[in-house]
């Protein structure tokens, strides 16, 4: 009986090695554990045996049919992870074709500058003002100390609309529009960004452009407190490399005033066309609030001091961006705006 | 303006290379553009701010060297041989207009030989860019450049018998041949040299052609004068003239500086010209101006820079700068010297101090207080307008100012508020001659541009302000949003490409609106002129107009030269910021299950969708919760001129799960309403 036992086990072992799919598999299963299978018959005639025989015919015959499920176990789940791969090799793909194209588009550059310099600010604590962009002389001339034949108005040639009414030729007007709704509360801390207009028109001028202005008033403001502040926005604009320096300048509205250079983008300070070889880019304008700016916006300049600083948003995106030509910026061409 | 070295050594010791000055002066605020180095010899290319006009002469910028490196300036010098005549008994000078000119000095120089000026004198003019003429203009030229101090020399003979100078101001209309030959008509804005009533000089801006120099000029009166800036920058831009001299007073003169350059002048002629200087100096100066003190606080000085410098350093500062001050209180009282008209106020002499000091010693530290920053609601709402539309077209950005002729390109009827504008005063060009109404002109053009340029499938959208004129007040400025679609999503393998027709671009805007928290929005049939009178829809919420999406007329895509079908929309950003809602409030989600139910009718081919979904919606009451539109078909088996459309309907209780006998009760009312309000079938 031990010998027929030994027998099916060896025959089954090798059946179970053989089989290369379930059906076999099974077929081998049924043959030997089923219901009329050759160990089921074995186990139904132990009764047939007497008692030291049947207690160890018994034994070996479930240690072989514990064993033998146990080999089917395995060849199964051998066979489920065989046909798994064959159906995960039969589903291989060009995964070098393109993919599905979904529609697209992107943020102008101007807006993605303008974005991140206003993400700046509003982490120190800034708020963004706004105002018209068609203007009145006062707002954007007189209340920033530039009167009537002021020679600075040359700096800034003016698209009129009337005698009173102009193109705002930079943001500053808000800088006022601010003050007087504030007034005297503080601080007033805001970043301006918008439309500015100028009558030029060349490779480098555009008629229409953009500024970003900050003006932050309230008591014991410095100058010292502008140079931080300027010289994070560079950091987080051109990167932590970037080096900066600040020349007295010259605005009507700011005094002391400065010009805020960096390091060239391009060649890194060593000199290059793109910095005529100085290794220096200028990039914005700041300075100390003058005090009849701070006046005509109904602040005492003797208890209050505020800083402002302003910078063109092209000049900064066309840095940024390595962009040669400013008209890139409104010529509007899929294949100049599909790259941001 | 340019400046040379060697000169400039004249009157400053310095031992710095070109370079080397060059950046001293640009970091205290002097910015050198170029060093040009020539035969032994280096050219400043001055970069000058509209303050520092007195940097124009050799001599005041000598004194900004003297500054920074602690010498002294040394004058040029002035050893005259006077004649013994008088002037005064030679010509008078007077002045009817003060205002406009506070002071008028002359000197006269006799029997002048006539040559060309010595080749050291026209390397200077020349490595300043004037052009060397003879002996006595080149003197007036160079003491110019040397003293910033614009002189003009008159033919002495040519003048009447009168000899008598009268500085007035202009008649309305009264003429002068200026010395380019160009006649100028004036206003009584401007200032005149007169010569017994007859004009012979535009004061400050160019001298008359009637007492020019020529080669046969014996006699000389030299003019150096003080005319106020205002005045001078008025005329100049009545004649449209900018001269040298025009632009030296405009930036601001020495009015104490007049009789040092005019002696200074008669010196050169002297030794040049082999003049006689006849004694004295004609001296017109009525109300002398008054000298201007400004206090300076040290302690001022660090309240602003955020420095700690010590009051001596802040003295030492002023003194550097030949200022005169005196000390009060611990305060500085400044002389101001006249050559810096810029300087009027407590902030000006500390920007002195700062420039000197040098920017970039002064500390950077941030300020102190913490406030809370960013967006207002509008503001966010507008940024995720933009990010939204971003994802799917690319942004532009046009000039705000357009020309008229769009108006017509997009058959705007003649009335059409619309072409009510903003109008420029002085535009570049036609095409940049008023301020635009409306987007969709700007975006035209863009695809039309991109298809010259054969870039196919595109989409763009801008934001930006548009302009409505309000009689008596600034126009009213609106935000607007519009984007313009043409062709297909890329072509690709899939051959699955999108057509980006009405129905896609209506897609994304309703997908904005449902980001936006936008409900209730109407789509009805819109009537706008430039676009398909078929394909034209009106965004609508109870009264608002939102805006008008819609394909784009044929013709006028044909005046943009835009071959291919393309799709507009334009909405009003301020109108949909009121309707929405930024708070996004969830609502639970359902515990019971939905139902769900298809229906098909068939319709005729122009019943609108939103009508029987309107009825179907009312028909299914409360617990009808939503109702779908899955298929449109025309073709057979559907008979010509009719249209089957299928709705899936989803119905769900709050309360309870819904028995199968209420939902085909739900259903026979809605088939009830359809056949009854539309007397349509359904399948």
């Amino acid at each position: 009986m031990i010998d027929v036992l030994t027998r099916i086990k060896d025959q089954a072992q090798q059946d179970i090695a053989q089989a290369l799919e379930f059906e076999s598999l099974n077929q081998v299963r049924v043959g030997i554990l089923g219901r009329k299978g050759e160990i089921t018959q074995v186990l139904r005639g132990l009764k047939d045996l007497d008692g030291e025989q049947r207690i160890e015919v018994g034994r070996i015959a479930n240690e072989i049919k514990g064993e033998l499920e146990g080999l089917i176990e395995a060849k199964t789940q051998q066979l489920k992870a065989q046909e798994l791969e064959m159906m995960l090799q039969s589903e291989r793909i060009d995964i070098t074709l393109p993919g599905r194209p979904v529609p697209t588009g992107s943020q102008h550059p101007i807006s993605r500058v303008t974005d991140e310099i206003k993400t700046i600010f509003i982490g120190m604590g800034f708020t963004v003002a706004e105002g018209p962009e068609v203007e009145m002389d006062y707002y954007n001339f007189e209340a920033l100390n530039v009167p009537r034949d002021h020679p600075a108005r040359d700096m800034q040639d003016t698209f009129y609309i009337t005698e009173d009414m102009l193109l705002r030729t930079h943001t500053s007007p808000v800088q006022v529009r601010t003050m007087e709704n504030m007034a005297p509360r503080i601080p007033v801390k805001i970043i301006v960004p918008g439309r500015v207009y100028r009558k030029d028109d060349d490779a480098t001028h555009s008629p229409m452009f953009h500024q970003v202005e900050g003006l932050l008033i309230d008591e014991r403001i410095t100058f010292a407190n502008l140079k931080a502040m300027l010289m994070l926005l560079a950091r987080e604009v051109f990167g932590a490399d970037v080096k900066v320096r600040y020349r007295p300048s010259y605005f009507p509205f700011t005094e002391p005033s400065a010009e805020m250079d960096i390091s060239c983008v391009n060649c890194g300070g060593e000199g290059c066309r793109v910095c005529k070889q100085t290794g220096w880019l200028e990039i914005l304008g700041a300075g100390m609030v003058d005090p009849r700016v701070l006046e005509y916006g109904g602040y005492d300049p003797e208890k209050y001091t505020g800083l402002a600083f302003g910078m063109g948003i092209e000049r900064i995106a066309m840095l940024k961006y390595k962009i040669n030509d400013m008209r890139l910026l409104f010529d509007n061409d899929k294949r100049f705006l599909s790259q941001f | 303006m340019h400046a040379s070295i060697n000169w400039l050594k004249e009157y400053v010791d310095f031992t710095w290379s070109g370079e080397e000055l060059a950046h001293r002066l640009t970091m205290a605020g002097i910015a050198i553009e170029d060093v040009q180095e020539v035969e032994g010899d280096s050219i400043l290319g001055l970069d000058l701010t509209p303050n520092r006009g007195d940097c124009l002469g050799i001599i005041n910028l000598a004194r900004e060297v003297a500054a920074l490196t602690g010498h002294e300036v040394s004058l040029p010098a002035i050893d005259i041989r006077e004649t013994g005549d008088s002037i005064s008994d030679l010509i008078r000078v007077e002045i009817s207009a003060p205002d406009l000119c506070p002071r008028y000095t002359a000197r006269l120089v006799r029997n002048v030989k006539i040559k060309p000026s010595p080749q050291w004198m026209q390397d200077r003019l020349l490595s300043c860019g004037v052009r060397p003429i003879n002996n006595v203009v080149d003197v007036t030229n160079y003491v110019m450049l040397e003293c910033n101090q614009p002189l003009h020399a008159f033919d002495y003979d040519l003048l009447s018998q009168a000899k008598t100078i009268l500085v007035r101001r202009a008649q309305a209309g009264e003429k002068i041949t200026t010395l380019d030959g160009v006649e100028r008509v004036l206003n009584g804005d401007s200032l005149l040299i007169t010569d017994d009533g007859h004009p012979v000089a535009l004061a400050g801006v160019m001298g008359g052609q009637n007492t020019e120099i020529g080669a046969d000029t014996v006699n000389v009166l030299l003019e150096s004068a003080y005319f106020q800036n205002i005045g001078i920058r008025r005329t100049s831009r009545l004649v449209g003239l900018r001269s040298d001299s025009s632009i030296r007073f405009e930036k601001g003169t020495d009015v104490n500086g007049v009789v040092y350059a005019v002696n200074r002048a008669a010196y050169l002629l002297q030794e040049l010209a082999e003049a006689e200087v006849v004694s004295g100096v004609a001296d017109c100066y009525p109300q002398p101006l008054a000298v201007k003190q400004v206090v300076l606080r040290p302690a001022r000085v660090n309240y602003l820079l955020g420095t700690e410098m010590s009051a001596d350093q802040v003295r030492g500062y002023i003194d550097s700068l030949h200022f005169t001050c005196q000390v009060r209180d611990g305060d500085l009282i400044v002389t101001i010297p006249s050559y810096r008209p810029d300087i009027d106020l407590e902030a000006d002499l500390i920007e002195e101090v700062a420039r000197l000091y040098g920017y970039d010693s002064i500390p950077a530290q941030l300020p102190p207080g913490i406030t809370q920053g960013g967006l207002t609601p509008f503001q966010a709402f507008r940024d995720q307008v933009s990010r939204f539309m971003a994802g799917w077209f690319y942004e532009a950005v046009n000039y705000s100012f357009v020309a008229t002729r769009y108006f017509d390109m997009l058959r705007l009827p003649s009335d059409s508020p619309l072409r009510e504008v903003v109008v420029l005063a002085n535009p570049l060009s036609e095409e940049q001659a008023i301020m635009r109404t409306i987007l969709l002109p700007g975006l035209l053009e863009t695809v039309s541009r991109n298809l010259a340029r054969k870039n196919s499938n595109l989409a763009f959208f801008e934001m930006g302000s548009v302009f409505h004129p309000r009689p008596g007040s600034q126009p009213r400025e609106v935000l607007k949003l519009a984007a313009v679609v043409a062709g297909r999503a890329d072509a690709n393998w899939f051959k699955t490409d999108l057509e980006m027709d009405f129905y896609h671009l209506k897609g994304v805007a309703e997908n904005l609106l449902s980001t936006l928290g936008i409900e209730a929005v109407e789509w009805v049939e819109g009537h706008d002129i430039s676009y398909h009178p078929g394909r034209c829809a009106s965004l609508r919420c109870g009264q608002l107009e939102l805006g008008v999406l819609g394909e784009i007329h044929p013709l006028v895509r044909q005046n943009f030269d835009i071959k291919p079908r393309a799709c507009g929309l334009e909405l009003d950003l301020h109108q949909l910021f009121e309707l929405s809602r930024l708070k996004v409030m969830s609502a639970e989600v359902p515990r019971y299950p939905a139902v769900e139910r298809d229906i098909a009718i068939i319709v005729p081919q122009d019943l609108r969708a939103a009508r029987a979904e309107s009825v179907i919606s009312r028909a299914g009451g409360d617990l009808l919760k939503k109702v779908s539109i899955f298929d449109v078909y025309t073709g057979e088996p559907v008979a010509a001129g009719y249209k089957s459309m299928a709705y899936k309907m989803t119905f769900q209780s709050g309360e309870r799960t819904l028995t199968e006998a209420e939902v085909t009760s739900l259903m026979e009312d809605i088939r009830a309403a359809l056949s009854s309000e539309l007397q349509v079938s359904t399948r």
